[in-house]
């Protein structure tokens, strides 16, 4: 040790010292290594990799007759598959000029306009709306009513009335034929 | 109160080494406690007891049950048919629950009245919201372990609640599930938590009573104690009142364990858990009614924060602004016994919270008596709710005229005696 150190130690000594600076570069790093260790731990939570495999879902039209829907499972959660009539498909479209409180078109929300594939959960807290069945109420628009807290659907599963912010979420999904369809 | 000493070889040698039986002495006999505590102060023992009890019936429930969707709801009925005694002990955590709640609803209530929370015992109250809150969460958890009907869909609709946060609810409720919905994933890490939380109650009622032993009891003339002649040391005085207490508890608790198990309980919940479909009613337990009345009473947007947001700021809030209690009520005197106004809007607001606990089992649609919504009422009592912690209680501090506290607790108790010799 030939140098001799620029700050005596204990020295009275204004300002910064090597010892500050010490500390808070260990500090620091001490933080980010901590940081770093409490990601994984975090993360674990988050899905896996077979739950992410399991995301997409194929589905084959052809036995849904017109005005019938069906309910198939993707990721967990249903998706209401509507073969929609004339009439609703007018309906969709002329409430597309009606007071919305998510507003969007019927046709942003279908690809073809006889098949509208909508995520049937509520976007209020996650209840699942009725109306797949005939006999279950559809609620003011004839779409879906939810049971838990009283949010109405129409027929382009645009929310219409009741406590949900949103509109039914429409999935990404794909025309693999014209019978076939792959959500997800 | 001197400490004894302890003539014993082994006793010394320990407690040179760790003072646990001068500990012992000083805080579980010794202890000094105000002389006029009522059965009001009988609830916190009660509720550290039922605490023992839901720790020890769940260990040991764990010992049986499945952690996954396939198999949890089937063995929750095998520890109802099969398991020695397993009726029993999922009977006892099951009403337990209930219990535990009532007994903590009442010790609160209790603390609002005497004003116990005020200084210098305003950590006390602190920690006490914060254990409030854990055993919300945790009643929460354990109610989606049997995954039947209502433990699903009170999972979905609890998680889902996060999602009115903008940007990082979606996020966040997706790790919340560790996937795209309430499955096997959320089953697991639920039970997991729901082992945890409760040793972290344990520790925070530790703090809970080491911060009461910091300043001792409140009392109900809300005066601070003046010497020897206010206390009486904790045993005998208080363990025998507190058995006696413990004693009539359990006749209602036993009550309900053995000759209404399901009282408390919706019937869906014995229909196992259906992603596909939601229960036409789904309703909390009695002891979460009263926030899931407030949460559903916002149907408005504020500007541009949606309802559904401002329902679950509301809900949350509505815990939490409880911690500031201690600064919003502006009085200087505790007791409710010598506030005239106070003593009436206490029992205003507390009408206010069992209306609350009242809505939350209503569907808010249905018509009370034909003439008002339920959704209504909800309105007005959660507006009520904030108005009287917000506004009555910072300016009843203010305007209200106190009558004068007793010099010390035993004047009190002389004056009184005084008063009736004269009368006679």
């Amino acid at each position: 040790m030939t140098d001799a150190p620029t700050v005596a130690a204990g020295a009275p000594h204004e300002g910064e010292t090597r010892r500050d600076f010490l500390l808070i570069a260990t500090s620091v790093v001490g933080a980010v290594g901590t940081a770093l260790a409490v990601w994984p731990l975090i993360d674990q939570m988050n899905p896996a990799a077979d739950v992410l495999a399991l995301s997409s879902t194929e589905v084959d039209l052809s036995p849904i007759e017109v005005g019938q829907s069906i309910t198939v499972v993707w990721r967990g959660k249903p998706v209401f598959i509507r073969r929609r009539t004339a009439k609703e498909i007018a309906r969709a479209k002329t409430d597309d000029a009606s007071d919305l409180p998510d507003p969007q078109a019927d046709s942003e929300r279908v690809q073809k306009p006889e098949w509208l594939i909508v995520v049937g959960v509520c976007t209020h807290l996650g209840c699942i709306p009725l109306g797949q069945r005939a006999t279950e109420p559809r609620g003011d628009f004839g779409g879906w009513f939810c049971p838990c807290h009283g949010s109405h659907y129409d027929t382009s599963g645009r929310i219409r009335k009741g406590p949900a912010p949103e509109n039914l979420a429409v999935p990404e999904y794909v025309f693999v034929t014209d019978t076939k369809i792959k959500i997800g | 109160m001197t400490s004894p000493t302890w003539n014993n070889p082994i006793v010394k040698w320990i407690e040179y080494r760790l003072p646990v039986f001068s500990f012992t002495q000083e805080h579980l006999i010794d202890y000094p406690t105000p002389k006029n505590l009522n059965y009001w102060w009988n609830f916190g023992s009660l509720a550290g007891i039922v605490l023992t009890i839901m720790i020890v019936t769940g260990i040991v429930l764990a010992m049986h049950y499945t952690p996954h969707v396939d198999y949890a709801f089937e063995s929750v009925e095998r520890i109802m048919r099969d398991v020695n005694y397993g009726w029993l002990i999922r009977y006892v955590h099951m009403n337990g629950g209930s219990m535990f709640f009532a007994v903590v609803y009442i010790h609160i209530f209790r603390g609002l009245y005497y004003g116990s929370y005020k200084a210098p015992r305003e950590m006390l109250w602190i920690i006490g919201i914060i254990i409030l809150l854990t055993m919300m969460a945790t009643a929460f958890l354990g109610y989606v372990l049997p995954w039947g009907q209502m433990s699903f869909w009170a999972a979905t609709v609890i998680t889902n609640m996060f999602s009115a946060f903008p940007l990082i609810g979606e996020p966040i409720v997706t790790w919340l599930w560790g996937g795209f919905s309430v499955d096997n994933p959320t089953l697991n890490r639920f039970f997991s938590l729901h082992y945890l939380l409760p040793f972290v109650i344990f520790g925070l009622v530790f703090l809970h009573l080491w911060a009461l032993h910091v300043h001792h009891s409140n009392n109900p003339l809300g005066i601070d104690t003046k010497g020897p002649q206010d206390i009486l040391p904790f045993h005998p005085y208080y363990t025998i009142k507190d058995l006696f207490g413990l004693g009539v508890f359990m006749l209602v608790f036993m009550g309900f364990v053995f000759f209404a198990p399901n009282f408390f309980v919706e019937p869906d919940n014995y229909i196992k858990a259906n992603p596909m479909q939601t229960p036409t009613h789904i309703v909390p337990e009695w002891y979460l009614t009263p926030f899931y009345a407030i949460l559903r009473a916002i149907t408005f947007d504020i500007w541009f924060i949606p309802a559904k947001l401002i329902g679950v700021i509301a809900m949350f809030g509505s815990v939490l602004i409880l911690v500031l209690v201690p600064w919003l009520d502006t009085s200087k005197v505790r007791s409710a016994r010598y506030r005239p106004i106070y003593k009436q809007v206490y029992w205003f607001f507390v009408i206010d919270c069992i209306v609350l606990g009242w809505v939350g089992f209503n569907s808010p649609d249905a018509m009370f008596m034909g003439a008002v919504s339920f959704l209504r009422i909800g309105q007005v009592a959660t507006a009520y709710y904030f108005l009287h912690l917000l506004v009555v209680l910072p300016v009843l501090g203010k305007v209200e005229r106190p009558r004068s506290p007793p010099d010390s607790i035993s004047a009190a108790v002389t004056k009184e005696s005084n008063a009736v010799t004269e009368a006679a």
